[in-house]
C-alpha cells in the first residue's frame, strides 16, 4: 500500500457513504439510500440481527438491492432504546425498532419517502417526534471525538475507515515527522489516559522513546475493561477497531517497537471478532506487517485473550498475563516503559486513549486543546447506567457538569423519583451527592471530592437504593477480585466487607464506622496496586457524604431507604387497608392476618420482606420502612 | 453433555496438535489453556498434565494458572450456562432479585450445577449491556430488562 493507494481508495469509497455525515447523496452513487444498523452488543441483545434479515428479505422481495444498502455498524450510544435503525440521506433514528415495522419503513419511507413519524425517537421528557439524530437531546451536548466513527462506519469494511481519512495519520507520522516531534504533538495535546489514572500519554512514550533500533519493545492496547458499567472500550472496539491499530503502529513507530499484543476482556465476543478481522484486513492492504507504506517500519499485531480476572486491567498484572503467568501485579519501578512484556520495555495504552490519537495527528495538538479544562483537554466517554431515562454512550468534552451529563443529556431519573447519588470509577472510585452535581468533570475535580475518572462509568442511584448497601456491594467485587499477593489488599478488604455485612445485616455496634475508617486508610496506604489502593474508595465516599445513613443502621438499626432486606420492616398503614384479605392469600410465610373488612396485620417476626404484599394491595396500603 | 471416550481421544489428539503449533510462540500457556477449556469445557488433571508435559513447565503452575482466572473450570459444567449480570448498573436496578429468583428455582446456588446436569449457574460480573439492565444470558441468549416473575418461563425453554 502506498500513500496514493489510500488515497485512492478514499476517494472511491468516500462519495458513497460520506451522505452519512451531509446527509445527502452524492450523485453517480450506486445505492441511494442506506440503511445503518446498529451492530453493538446492546442491540444485538435486544435483536437487530433478525432486523437485519427482515431488512434484506424486504429490500430483495421488493427489487431494492441495487439502490439500498444495508450496514451494520458498531454503538450509536442509545442502547436503552434498541436496536436502532438509521436511515440515510435523511439520517432518520427509528428506536426499538421491531421485525414487524420494518416493511412499513421500506415501504412509506425508503420507498415512498415519508418519514414515519409514530416510530421515529420521542423525547422521553417531552414527548416531542425526534426525527434526526442530532436534533435530540441526547447528542445535541455530545462532541464525538473518540466514538466518531462508531454508529458511522461498518467497523468489518476497511474501505469505510479509509473513506474517512483512515490510516492517513500513520502516513503522516511516517512520512511527515520524527518520533521526537510526534511525542511533542502528544505532550502538547493534553492528552492523558483514559484508563483511569490519567498518566500524560506523551510522557508515557517518551520514557519508552529512548534507545531506539537496539531493543526489543511492545506495544500493548489495555481493552480488559473491567469496571462493571463501563463499556466504552467494547464499543470502540466494535465500532472503530482501525483507530486502535493505527494508533498502536504510530506508537510502534515512536518507541521503535515492531510488535504489539491487544489484551482484550474474553467476555467481549463480538469486539474480539471484529478486531480479528480488522486486523486480517490491515494486513491484507499492507498497514501491518513489512513496510508499511514502503517505509522500512516493520508492526503486526495479536490479540490475546483476558480470562475473567479484574486485577489484569492493572498495568503490570495485564503484562504478565500475556506472558502466560497468574495476573498478580508486581511492584513499581521498575516502570513498564524500562521493563514491560517479556522483560523488555512496553507502553500500555488504554482502547479510548488510543482511539483519540489519530485525530489528535490529523488535527494537531492546537484543536485537541481547544476542547477541556487547563489540566484535562479533549473528551471523554461516559457509559450511563442505573436509575436513568437515557442509559448508554456519551461523550462530552472535559469540564462538563455532571448534571449536564445526567439530566440535560442522559434525560435525568425515571418514574419520578429523587437523585441520590453518581457512582464513577467503579470499584476503585465513590458516590457523587446531589449537592456536587456541578462538579465539571475532569481528572483533577473529580479527585477532589473524593471520587475518580476511572474508565468512565456513571451510574445513578435513586432515593430506593441504600448508600451502605452500594459501598458492601464494591467490596464484595474487590474481595472477589482481590489476586491476593499483598496482605493489606486480601486481608483488609474482607474484614471491611464483613463489618458492611454486620452493619447492613442489623448487628452493627458503635465503633465500627470508626474501624472502617482506620482499615480503609491503612489499605490506601499500604497496598501493593492499583486495586487495593483505590478498594475503599467506594466506603469512604459514602461515608465522607452519607455518614448519617451509615449511622442510621448502626444506631437505629433501620435502613433509611428501605433497602437493606434484614432492617427493613413491612407495614400495612390502617388508614388505607380496606380488609379485602389479598395480601394475606399471596404472602408466601403466612405472615399477614386479619379480619375481612377490618386493617390486616403483619407478624414481624414471620415476615421475610419478599414485597409480594406490596405489590398485590389495590390500595397502596402496605410499604416498606 | 458428559463426553464419551471416543470424543475425548479425538479432543485430546487435537490439543496435541495444538499445543504443538502454538508451543513455539511467546507466552503460551494461556491462548492453550484457553482453546483447552473451550474444547472440554473444563480442564480436568490429564489436560493439565498433558499441557505441562508438552511445555515442559510444572503441573502445578497450569493449576495455578487455572485456578486463578474465573474463565476456567476444574469441573465439568452443565448443558447450559446460566450468568446473572451482577455488574454495578444490575445491581441498582435489583439483579441481585433476579439472580436468587434463578437460585430458588434452581436449586442450587451461584457456581453450583444442577444435579441433571443441565443448568449451571456462572458468577458475572458485568456483560457490558447496561442499557438493558437487569440482564442475564443463558448460553448465547440475552435476556434484558428483566424481574424475577420473568425467570420461571425463560428457564422453561430450556
Amino acid at each position: 500500500m502506498t500513500l496514493e493507494e489510500l488515497k485512492r481508495i478514499q476517494a472511491e469509497t468516500l462519495p458513497q457513504i460520506n451522505m452519512r455525515h451531509t446527509h445527502k447523496t452524492e450523485e453517480n452513487v450506486k445505492y441511494k439510500r442506506q440503511v445503518l444498523i446498529c451492530g453493538g452488543t446492546g442491540c444485538t441483545s435486544s435483536g437487530s440481527n433478525k432486523l437485519m434479515d427482515e431488512f434484506r428479505a424486504q429490500l430483495e422481495s421488493k427489487g431494492l438491492t441495487e439502490s439500498v444498502q444495508i450496514v451494520r455498524t458498531g454503538c450509536f450510544g442509545l442502547c436503552e432504546l434498541g436496536p436502532i435503525v438509521i436511515v440515510y440521506p435523511e439520517g432518520v433514528f427509528y428506536a426499538q425498532c421491531k421485525v414487524e415495522n420494518v416493511e412499513k419503513i421500506v415501504d412509506e419511507h425508503i420507498i415512498g419517502g415519508k418519514i414515519i413519524d409514530e416510530l421515529v425517537y420521542h423525547e422521553k421528557t417531552t414527548g416531542e417526534v425526534k426525527e434526526k439524530l442530532f436534533d435530540m437531546q441526547f447528542y445535541k451536548k455530545q462532541h464525538r471525538v473518540a466514538l466518531r466513527n462508531c454508529g458511522v462506519v461498518d467497523p468489518e469494511v476497511i474501505e469505510d475507515y479509509i473513506a474517512f481519512n483512515g490510516y492517513q495519520a500513520l502516513a503522516k507520522c511516517l512520512f511527515e515527522y520524527t518520533p521526537e516531534q510526534i511525542i511533542e504533538i502528544m505532550l502538547e495535546s493534553g492528552l492523558r489516559g483514559r484508563g483511569g489514572a490519567g498518566f500524560p500519554t506523551g510522557l508515557k512514550w517518551k520514557f519508552a522513546a529512548g534507545n531506539r533500533g537496539n531493543v526489543k519493545k511492545y506495544v500493548c492496547c489495555n481493552g480488559d475493561e473491567g469496571d462493571p458499567g463501563a463499556f466504552m472500550d467494547r464499543s470502540v472496539l466494535e465500532g472503530d477497531p482501525h483507530s486502535v491499530i493505527e494508533a498502536m503502529a504510530i506508537a510502534a513507530y515512536v518507541i521503535g517497537a515492531d510488535q504489539g499484543y491487544i489484551y482484550v476482556r474474553a467476555e467481549y465476543p463480538i469486539a474480539v471478532k471484529r478486531l480479528a478481522i480488522a486486523i486480517n484486513q490491515a494486513r491484507e492492504k499492507g498497514l501491518l506487517g513489512k513496510n508499511i507504506f514502503g517505509t522500512d517500519f516493520c508492526f503486526d499485531v495479536e490479540i490475546r485473550l483476558g480470562a475473567g480476572a479484574f486485577v489484569c486491567g492493572e498495568e503490570t498484572a495485564l503484562m504478565v498475563s500475556i506472558e502466560g503467568h497468574r495476573g498478580e501485579p508486581r511492584p513499581r519501578p521498575p516502570f513498564p516503559a524500562v521493563k514491560g512484556v517479556f522483560g523488555k520495555p512496553t507502553i500500555l495504552n488504554n482502547v479510548e486513549t488510543y482511539a483519540n490519537i489519530p485525530q489528535i495527528i490529523l488535527n494537531g495538538a492546537e484543536w485537541f486543546k481547544g476542547m477541556g479544562t487547563e489540566k484535562s483537554k479533549g473528551t471523554k466517554v461516559f457509559a450511563l447506567g442505573g436509575k436513568i431515562v437515557n442509559t448508554g454512550l456519551v461523550e462530552v468534552p472535559m469540564g462538563t457538569t455532571i448534571r449536564e451529563i445526567i439530566f440535560d443529556i442522559g434525560g435525568g431519573i425515571p418514574n419520578g423519583k429523587k437523585f441520590k447519588a453518581a457512582q464513577t470509577g467503579g470499584p476503585s472510585g465513590g458516590c457523587i451527592p446531589a449537592s456536587l452535581l456541578d462538579t465539571h468533570v475532569d481528572y483533577d475535580s473529580l479527585i477532589a471530592i473524593g471520587s475518580m475518572m476511572g474508565s468512565g462509568g456513571l451510574i445513578v442511584m435513586d432515593e430506593d437504593n441504600c448508600m451502605v448497601d452500594i459501598a458492601k456491594f464494591f467490596l464484595e467485587f474487590t474481595v472477589d477480585e482481590s489476586c491476593g499477593k499483598c496482605t493489606p489488599c486480601r486481608e483488609g478488604t474482607k474484614r471491611m466487607l464483613e463489618i458492611l455485612t454486620k452493619i447492613t445485616d442489623g448487628r452493627g455496634e458503635d465503633g465500627d464506622i470508626e474501624k472502617l475508617e482506620e482499615l480503609a486508610n491503612t489499605i490506601k496506604t499500604t497496598s501493593l496496586c492499583g486495586l487495593g489502593q483505590t478498594a475503599p474508595n467506594p466506603v469512604l465516599s459514602t461515608l465522607r457524604y452519607f455518614r448519617d445513613e451509615y449511622e442510621a443502621h448502626v444506631y437505629e438499626k433501620r435502613c433509611p431507604a428501605g433497602c437493606c432486606k434484614k432492617l427493613a420492616k413491612v407495614i400495612i398503614d390502617p388508614d388505607k387497608c380496606k380488609g379485602c384479605s389479598l395480601c394475606s392469600k399471596k404472602c408466601p410465610v403466612g405472615a399477614i392476618s386479619g379480619e375481612i373488612k377490618k386493617p390486616f396485620v403483619i407478624d414481624q417476626s414471620k415476615c421475610i420482606k419478599c414485597g409480594v404484599c406490596i405489590d398485590s394491595c389495590k390500595f397502596g396500603a402496605i410499604s416498606k420502612k | 453433555m458428559a463426553l464419551t471416550t471416543e470424543q475425548i481421544a479425538k479432543k485430546t489428539e487435537e490439543l496435541k496438535a495444538f499445543i504443538e503449533e502454538h508451543k513455539n510462540m511467546p507466552g503460551p500457556l494461556m491462548p492453550i489453556m484457553q482453546y483447552a477449556q473451550e474444547s472440554f469445557g473444563y480442564l480436568s488433571l490429564e489436560t493439565q498434565l498433558i499441557i505441562s508435559d508438552m511445555l515442559g513447565i510444572p503441573v502445578t503452575e497450569v493449576y495455578g494458572v487455572a485456578t486463578f482466572y474465573a474463565q476456567f473450570s476444574l469441573q465439568p459444567k452443565g448443558d447450559n450456562i446460566i450468568s446473572v449480570c451482577q455488574g454495578t448498573a444490575c445491581y441498582v436496578k435489583g439483579g441481585a432479585a433476579v439472580l436468587a429468583e434463578v437460585e430458588k428455582e434452581l436449586g442450587i446456588t451461584s457456581n453450583q450445577t444442577t444435579q441433571d446436569g443441565k443448568f449451571t449457574i456462572q458468577d458475572t460480573r458485568c456483560l457490558g449491556c447496561c442499557g438493558l439492565a437487569p440482564v442475564m444470558t443463558i448460553n448465547e441468549d440475552v435476556y434484558g430488562k428483566l424481574t424475577p416473575s420473568k425467570v420461571k418461563d425463560i428457564l422453561a425453554k430450556y
